[in-house]
């Protein structure tokens, strides 16, 4: 029998391998920008199971926000990707410590 | 086991196995793939949770758009991928443990009976006529209107800003700007100018004959 522990505990475990995919590819921005993707799918199954197991379309509402948001995010992320290698003619991080910060 | 029980454990092998190859692919392309694949998975899980309308666009959005807007990306930029995995297996160890601790802390959170997570029990069958996607839809257009606008106005500024971003000028381009075309005025391209007749130049004719001679 399924319950609300199944996919809640699924979605902890796709949120911990998107950190450790944060942690491993640390220079490659594509990657990174695709486990932050990941990350977003592990918090919209939260949503989506307390939604069906509370009886609320209010959670689905919330997905459809976070879907919003997430789309625009990566198209202005691969922008500002496309840019960056236009200029520097790489996209590893460990180069982008221009600004000194 | 029930077959529902039977398809959750399938979908969510081959989504931990996706989720796990999209970050240990050698090529981003193989990476970008199999996060298809595992946004495919979800979207048949959300099917087995009663959210089909989410379950349907996030197919078409993330499959059909957002992925290939990466897969693009990646095949448009010329990187070296293997110089950008240098000392990939070397932050395994502490990832790992982060990793671990992670999952292990959220099993005992979800697990715990204080937290009464299997309270929720199986909502009642939804009746035969019931449709998600009216559902959503009445209540975006209602209750959650103001939200629904700025999240288009949120796709608006997502447009204006990858556009601007990545536009380039290119300098050789004989573009013409037609405010600067219609605000012109005669005075700026016209001028009018005063100077004294040349004097008439007697004696010009026996120049003329030569290309003839030539001939």
């Amino acid at each position: 029998m399924l319950t609300l522990t199944h996919y809640l505990v699924l979605a902890a475990i796709l949120f911990a391998i998107s950190v450790l995919g944060i942690f491993l590819n640390r220079k490659n921005v594509i990657v990174l920008l695709m486990a932050i993707e990941l990350m977003l799918l592990a918090v919209n199954y939260n949503f989506i199971a307390f939604s069906h197991y509370l009886s609320d379309t209010a959670g689905q509402i919330f997905v459809f926000f976070i879907l919003t948001v997430a789309a625009a995010e990566s198209a202005i992320g691969l922008a500002i990707l496309v840019v960056l290698f236009r200029n520097l003619r790489t996209i590893n991080v460990e180069d982008l410590g221009s600004l000194k910060g | 086991m029930s077959f529902q029980a039977f398809v959750f454990y399938v979908l969510s092998a081959i989504l931990v196995f996706a989720g796990v190859r999209v970050i240990t692919a050698k090529n981003p392309v193989h990476a970008a793939l199999f996060l298809v694949l595992a946004f495919f998975t979800a979207s048949g899980h959300w099917l087995l949770l009663q959210s089909e309308f989410l379950a349907i666009s996030l197919v078409l959005v993330y499959v059909g758009a957002v992925m290939v807007l990466f897969l693009f990306v990646v095949m448009m930029l010329d990187i070296d991928f293997e110089q950008l995995r240098e000392g990939f297996w070397r932050n395994l160890p502490v990832a790992g443990t982060v990793a671990a601790i992670m999952v292990a802390e959220m099993v005992l959170i979800l697990t715990s009976p204080e937290s009464n997570l299997n309270g929720f029990k199986e909502p009642a069958a939804l009746a035969a006529d019931y449709s998600n996607v009216k559902d959503l839809g009445r209540q975006i257009y209602t209750t959650y209107l103001y939200p629904f606008e700025l999240a288009a106005v949120l796709l608006l500024l997502a447009i204006v800003a990858a556009i601007a971003l990545t536009m380039r000028k290119r300098k050789d381009t004989k573009w013409v700007d037609p405010a600067e075309q219609v605000k012109v005025r005669r005075n700026d391209r016209v001028r009018m100018i005063q100077m004294a007749a040349e004097p008439r130049v007697e004696d010009r004719g026996g120049d003329t004959n030569n290309d003839n001679a030539a001939a």
